[in-house]
Formats: C-alpha cells, structure tokens, sequence
C-alpha cells in the first residue's frame, strides 16, 4: 500500500502529532514500506481462528471491587505538571 | 571486586570480606571513569545508593540478610523510581520526577538490592539497537562503535561492562535477550504476567514483560525470585507461587527433549552464528539431552504480526503524554489542539512517531479488521505452533539474533531491516511464553547468543537448562577488553 501525503497528515493528525513537512516526506516513504510489509499477514489462512484476546490462554484481565484504593497524592503528582494553578491544570483557553 | 557474580558478592559480603559501602563505591567510582565512553546510564544516584549501601552493611552486621543484601543493581530508566528522574529515553519525560517506584525496584529493594542508576534505553523501548534514546545511542563495550542492542542497551552494556553485576529491563520483542546476546550476557524475559508491571511505562501492553540482565543464569534466578510475584496493582499480574528458581538450577537434564526449530536456522542467520549454536546444541546432548527438529510453520510472520500488533497498543498508551498533567509542553500553544499536536511533535523522536501513526492507521475506521484483528488472529496461530511443539519437547533452542552487533548508524535508515533484528526474538512475546539468552561464543571478536524458550511459567526449567550450559562453558565468563 502507497500512502500520500495526505494520507500521512490525516493519521498525523489523528494522532495528534505536528510533522514538519520534511518528516511528512520521511513518513510517507516508510509508513508505505512498513504497511506493504505487515501485508504479507493477508498470506495466512485465519478463516477459523478466533482473535487473540489474552496472550495466557484461559486467561482473563482480572477485575477488582470498585472501592477507593488510593490516597489523595494532588499535590506530588501535581509537581510534574507543566502549569497548575490553585491545584488545577492550566490549558490555552478552549472556549471563548 | 567488580568482575563477581551476585553469588560470588554475596558470600563475600556475608563473611565480612568486604561491606556494600566498599563495593558500592568502588562501582560508582568505575562508572564515573567509563560511562563517558559507554553512555550506559542517564542517572547515577550515588547519595541514595550510599545510603542503601550503609543500610545493607546494618542488616548483614546483624547477621541478617539474603542472597541479594547489599548487591549493587541498576533499573532500566522504564521503571519509576519514586522521587529520582524517569525518561523512558524520552524528551518529553526529561524532567519527570517519578512520584512512587515501580513494584520491581520496591521489590528487589526490599531484598536489600543497592540501585546505583538509572540506565539508557531506545525511546519508550521502540527500538533494537539503542539509538532512539534521545540521550544519545549507548556503546558496545565489545567495540565502542558497534551498538549493545536494544531497547535495554543501556542496562546490557552495563553489565557486559562490569559497571554493575546485574540490571532490570523489559522485554516487548527481545528487548532483553537481542541486547544480552549482542555484549554477552545472560538474558531472561519471563513468562507474559510473571513479574508486576506496575510503575513500568507502558509500550505494547499485550506484550510487555519485565526481566533481568546478568553474568549468568544463576544470578538471574536469584534476581527473578525476588521480583516475580502477584501484585493486585498489575491487573495482568497472575497469582502463582514464585518457585524457588535457584535450588533447581544443578538438576541433571539427561533425558531433556530439546526442539530445533527449522524455521530459526534460515537464510537470514549468520553461518558463523549458526556454527556456535550447534556447538551448543552438542554440550547439551553430552549431558544426555535429545534434540529432534520441530516446526512452527506460521512464526516467518511474527515479524510483520508484531508490527501490528505493537504500534496499535503504543497508539493508545501513549495518547497520555498530552503536555497537560506532566511531560514535556510546547513554548506558546495556540491553542489546545496545538499544544497537544506540538508537545508530542516535539517531544517524540521518529521512530517513536513512526510506530504511534502506524498504530493509528492499523486501527483506525476501515482498516481495524484487514490488519489489527487480522494480526490477532494470526498471533493465535503462531501461539498455537508453540503450544503444538512443547507437546512433542520440553524447550526449543535456537539463535538470539540473527548476527552479532552491528555498527552504529547501519540500519538507522530503514526501519524494515532494524525490525527484522527481531526476527527470533518476537515469537515468545506474540505467545507470552518465557525465553532466556545465554553467550555462546564469538564471531569476530563479537559475541552471539543461545536462546532457550519454554513453555508459559517454565522459567525454573530455562534457568536450569542455561546453568548446565554455563557449568560446561566459559562463555558467560568473558569480559570485553579493557573491562576486565
């Protein structure tokens, strides 16, 4: 499969990624490389084969009570944010 | 003192020929002079590993402690270190302070284990030769312009080096074992749930396993004690007793049924490569093992099924790092679509962004069944060779990586070529199975691994089969020149 530019900037853009224009080239040329390769998976007869759902088989994801586990950490997660302030995560301003 | 073995530290350490601090410093002081070259460790925390030095000393003086009290190790920079900064060989975690530890580095520091650092990797571990790391590429000790392999290059070199006796790392398709046969070294990814992944950044989440670096299987079997186990906080951790690795490692293996996987010894393998592994395959059989040729016919698409199956599941774990609640944020966001789309523009590396728009194109509307159901599917049959062929022998063996080091740069300029490193590798991680790579001699003064795979939770059993292998092999004793 040949992707296009175009075709690069919307998964870009789905992925809330900015390229610049010279990467858009770079990606262009191998996500084409990379889809054309994962094709060879079209050779395998899978008509009978249910999906993988768990790489244990039999196994599940284990659930756990819904119950309040966790302390209050705002303050020391806090720390690693960008811009807070009165313990809330600044943002550009998202609605006039 | 730094050419021991965690055993070998550990006696000496118990007797009172040495204490941790002794040890400990002299460790750090021989990574303050050779981490230049190597670029093996992003942090080194030699207050907080004196510190755990001192408390080490305090338990053996009180006649107390186990095998691993007061033995210097190293985390792999994936892993949280509560208040100690965490990068995943990122820009955009450059200045992540991580507010708690993963249940590995809680674990084995509650096993008396000395962290002195935190060591290089490829970005978010997306990476076979440790040249994604945004720190920069770390070097082969083996020869400074060849790379360690990857993505736990940093924690393999290291090692190989004797900065440290033993490392943490992570294992998504080799991750481990492809980086421990590159600077000869012994490798173990455990079974798919085996060790928590809480506090371990997440790549591909069906894939993920955390493991060990070290000199030999023994010591991995001592590290893996201490770090296997249930943790409720890893809802894909499985609650299974954690056996004793280490007291079944001297068990005879005559009448072990040991696979030769047709499909491992292709075109692609080097054929000195291959001659070392044959020599292997006669130590085995010298102690009463019986190898017979067994096939997977659907593991030649492991490859492109990981290329799949992988950048799907990094697509969706790393929509977090949005620049809003930590990480790295753009200068001047226009606004938030701008400070989401430039943050992360800014903040990954190529192949990073490589593999999260691969993933978003493999899932999204219109292409989700033709590829990433149909990857899932086809992992279910590479699986099921796996399990077919452990109902006819006990491990299969064969190759780590197709050739030994290569030299930086070499494949940076095709991702195919760099993904197809991977090619024996990736299998165990498409069926969760465990696998261990064991050095097995050189090939041009560089050397190439053994890997040994088992069935789910057999860890035990490869630990056991690599120890026989390491009782009649010198291999897993070289040390680099200039290392010594």
């Amino acid at each position: 499969m040949n992707l296009t530019s175009k075709d690069v900037e919307n998964i870009a853009h789905l992925a809330r990624l900015a390229i610049t224009e010279q990467e858009l080239a770079v990606y262009v040329s191998s996500l084409s490389k990379i889809i054309t390769f994962v094709e060879q998976l079209n050779a395998a007869d899978t008509r009978e084969v249910e999906p993988m759902a768990h790489p244990l088989s039999g196994q599940t994801q284990r659930l756990r009570s819904d119950e309040v586990t966790e302390r209050d950490h705002h303050e020391r997660y806090q720390k690693n944010a960008p811009q807070v302030e009165a313990g809330l995560y600044l943002v550009p301003k998202v609605i006039e | 003192m730094h050419t021991l073995t965690i055993a070998e530290l550990s006696a000496g350490l118990h007797a009172r020929r040495f204490s941790s601090v002794e040890l400990t410093r002299s460790l750090l002081a021989r990574i303050a002079r050779l981490n230049d070259v190597l670029n093996a460790f992003l942090t080194v925390t030699e207050e907080a590993a004196l510190a755990a030095a001192r408390r080490a000393d305090e338990t053996l003086q009180a006649g107390r402690g186990g095998p691993l009290t007061g033995i210097p190790i190293a985390h792999k920079d994936i892993f949280c270190t509560n208040g100690i900064r965490t990068t995943c060989g990122s820009r955009i975690l450059e200045n992540f302070i991580a507010p708690y530890d993963a249940t590995v580095v809680e674990r084995l520091s509650a096993a008396g284990a000395v962290p002195l650092g935190k060591t290089n990797m490829d970005e978010f571990a997306m990476g076979s030769s440790n040249e994604t790391s945004f720190y920069g590429p770390v070097h082969n000790p083996w020869d400074v312009k060849r790379v360690p392999g990857g993505s736990s290059g940093g924690s393999a070199a290291a090692v190989a080096a004797r900065l440290v006796p033993a490392a943490t790392g992570t294992d998504t398709g080799g991750s481990i074992r492809q980086p421990a046969a590159l600077t000869g070294i012994t490798g173990l990814k455990p079974t798919y749930g085996r060790v928590s992944r809480y506090g371990m950044i997440a790549f591909a989440s069906s894939l993920d396993q955390a493991g060990v670096l070290a000199q030999s299987a023994a010591d991995a079997a001592l590290l893996l004690r201490a770090m296997a186990g249930f943790d409720p906080r890893d809802s894909t951790s499985v609650d299974q007793p954690v056996p004793d690795y280490h007291s079944g490692l001297a068990a005879p293996i005559k009448g072990l049924r040991i696979g030769l996987l047709r499909e491992f010894f292709d075109s692609g393998l080097d054929p000195e490569a291959a001659k070392r592994i044959h020599a292997a395959l006669d130590v085995f059989r010298a102690q009463g093992a019986t190898t017979t040729e067994v096939s997977l016919p659907n593991l030649p698409l492991s490859v492109p099924t990981y290329y799949v199956v992988a950048p799907a599941e990094c697509s969706s774990n790393l929509s977090r790092f949005d620049g809003v609640r930590f990480g790295y944020r753009c200068e001047n966001p226009r606004d938030l679509l701008d400070l989401y789309k430039r943050s992360r523009g800014e903040g990954f590396g190529a192949e990073v962004k490589r593999r999260i728009m691969t993933g978003t194109y493999v899932l999204s509307a219109g292409y989700y069944d033709a590829y990433y159901l149909k990857a899932q599917k086809v992992r279910q049959l590479i699986s099921d060779d796996f399990r077919r062929a452990f109902e006819q022998v006990d491990v299969v063996i064969g190759p780590t990586s197709p050739t030994p080091a290569f030299e930086i740069g070499a494949k940076m300029d095709d991702p195919i070529t760099m993904y197809l490193n991977d090619i024996y590798t990736i299998g165990a991680n498409l069926a969760g199975i465990p696998a261990i790579s064991v050095p097995c001699g050189l090939v041009s003064g560089l050397p190439v691994g053994l890997q040994i795979m088992g069935p789910v939770f057999s860890e035990a059993r490869l630990l056991n089969v690599a120890h026989r292998y390491q009782q009649e092999t010198e291999w897993h004793r070289m040390i680099p020149r200039g290392y010594e």
